[in-house]
């Protein structure tokens, strides 16, 4: 009979565990299907109609994606994009693992180092951008004028169509840069002596211990800054929203504020979802290429 | 002196990313014609640049904002992930791998294809210009289930079939157990949730247009897109100090907190 008691109480709490676990999900499933099923589904309604939210949806079938292809700031957009992150990501890559392997030596201090290279990451995006405004300005900011003081041209940062954006990439590395300084000191804390040993036996010099042993190791970092650059390099609104409006010559125009501009300018919430998905749909495919092409398999 | 040169370059490092920040410190204490002298001090110290920031901008009211969204955010987060990762890591029922299957799918949808029709949403429930829907839509998070579950994992069974012995409710074990076993990946969810509110403007700029509801990301980059500055630099430059300090004295105490859930959260992302 004890046995069979305690086969009851085990399948009760096994049922207690079934139920419980419906009840505490609950809560988390109804707020996904809110906020993220519904707008995911509505997203897919939207992109084929026109709307200005005031008046009745009017369904267009495929006119917006027609317009869009033919739409040069959607492509302005995507190359802006596109020069972002060819800046961006190996600017990124190279300070921080720069500063990463200066910060994996023995020495006083490291954390305090450590932590002041971080600092810009933690602080607003509108802090960083209000204060870049004012060293890249041409005339009275603190860049120029220091080049100015050292006998150089004054650089027209924001100024110059061609240079706004690789700006703008630079400032996003300056507040990027202390998070991939403490991943990449955590990738290289974690290289197992004895690989280096084993290189050093084998003849190989510091450069090739580096590259064959240090490098490969990372590879799961490099992914890591590869895809949340490419992410952050599509989601830049605040620094072009207060720093150039886009401008000049729709040099700095990214992809969310191009959707905010048709959205909350023009009204356009069709367009504007149109848009929505197929930045979404490039992404996908970026994140993926990068994937295959940077993502090595260095654990087997 | 290969250690000199080390220094040399891990203080140059240290003048490019921290001292930007003095400087902007400095400047908002330094009269307008100043700022963009190359004198590392002021000949005199001016209130100016606070006055006007305070007479323009409803700072204590945008501040106020900023806190009950971003601790209402954090604290629904803490609570309803928590659930739902104690539900994935330690209970048994069916459809458990098919809902942490589509929970790791909504990571994988860039935000830009939910913005439009979230802010339909939000305006359908008639929530733009209130507080609700800066917290609403964000009270759950994807990340936090990961990194709590994660952390639940490691929690024994048999502490908690001993629990459930004793008579304890589900909801009971998870907040007088599992809770205090977790603390390091609650403060990190915790401290990301927050942070993330905290410095969220592209939302508020799109929800709220009314300036009592506004956050203090947003009013303070509506004064320097705006023109309410009227063009001057150190107010702006005030404004900005004053949304920065909060998380820098913050930054400044708990940085190992910072630095740990910043480096776990981007990791998971």
């Amino acid at each position: 009979m004890p046995e069979l008691r305690a086969t009851l109480r085990r399948l009760q709490l096994r049922l207690r565990g079934e139920r419980s676990g419906y009840v505490l999900m609950a809560p988390y499933l109804l707020h996904m299907a809110v906020f993220f099923g519904y707008p995911l589904l509505f997203a897919f309604v939207l992109m084929f109609h026109r709307w200005d939210i005031v008046t009745p949806m009017e369904f267009v079938g495929l006119k917006n994606f027609v317009r869009l292809v033919r739409d040069d700031l959607f492509f302005r957009a995507l190359l802006n994009t596109g020069i972002f992150l060819t800046i961006h990501i190996p600017m990124q890559i190279i300070v921080a693992l720069f500063f990463a392997e200066l910060l994996n030596r023995p020495l006083r201090g490291r954390g305090f180092f450590r932590a002041a290279y971080f600092m810009p990451v933690v602080v607003s995006g509108v802090v960083i951008t209000i204060l870049f405004q004012q060293l890249f300005a041409f005339d009275t900011g603190l860049i120029n004028r220091m080049i100015r003081a050292l006998g150089g041209e004054p650089v027209p940062w924001l100024v110059s169509p061609a240079l706004a954006m690789p700006s703008i990439a630079l400032m996003a590395t300056w507040k990027n840069v202390g998070l991939y300084i403490v991943l990449f000191l955590a990738g290289l804390q974690h290289i197992p002596k004895h690989l280096y040993e084993a290189a050093e036996l084998d003849g190989a010099n510091a450069w090739q211990r580096w590259w064959h042993v240090t490098l490969p190791m990372l590879n799961p970092t490099m992914v890591t800054v590869v895809v949340l650059s490419t992410i952050g390099g599509f989601s830049l609104f605040i620094e072009p929203y207060i720093l150039t409006g886009g401008g000049p010559l729709n040099a700095t125009l990214s992809a969310v504020l191009y959707i905010y501009n048709q959205a909350f300018y023009f009204n356009h919430m069709g367009y504007a979802a149109a848009l929505g998905f197929c930045f979404a749909l490039v992404i996908f495919v970026v994140v993926l290429l990068q994937r295959r092409f940077v993502e090595t398999d260095t654990w087997s | 002196m290969r250690r000199l040169l080390l220094y040399l370059i891990l203080g140059i490092g240290l003048v490019v990313f921290a001292y930007p920040f003095v400087w902007m410190g400095i400047a908002t204490f330094t009269p307008e014609a100043e700022i963009p002298e190359l004198t590392l001090l002021p000949s005199r110290w001016t209130l100016d640049h606070y006055r006007l920031v305070f007479e323009r901008l409803p700072v204590w009211r945008g501040l106020l904002n900023s806190l009950v969204v971003a601790l209402a955010v954090t604290a629904s987060v803490l609570v309803f992930t928590s659930m739902a990762a104690y539900a994935l890591a330690k209970l048994h029922w069916r459809g458990r791998e098919t809902v942490f299957s589509i929970i790791l799918f909504t990571m994988m949808v860039p935000f830009l294809l939910l913005l439009i029709p979230l802010y339909t949403l939000v305006v359908r429930l008639g929530w733009t210009d209130s507080l609700l829907g800066l917290i609403v839509p964000f009270m759950m998070n994807a990340t936090g289930v990961l990194i709590l579950r994660q952390s639940f994992l490691t929690i024994p069974r048999d502490l908690i079939d001993a629990a459930r012995i004793d008579g304890c409710g589900e909801l009971r074990i998870l907040f007088t157990i599992v809770w205090p076993l977790s603390v390091p990946a609650l403060v990190t969810v915790g401290l990301l949730t927050f942070i993330g509110s905290w410095n969220e403007v592209l939302w508020p700029i799109i929800v709220v247009r009314e300036v009592q509801w506004m956050t203090l990301p947003q009013l303070v980059a509506l004064f320097a897109v705006g023109g309410g500055a009227e063009g001057q630099l150190g107010p702006q430059l005030a404004a900005a100090f004053l949304l920065a300090l909060p998380i820098v004295l913050a930054y400044l105490f708990f940085q190992r907190y910072f630095i740990q859930s910043f480096a776990t959260g981007g990791l998971k992302g």
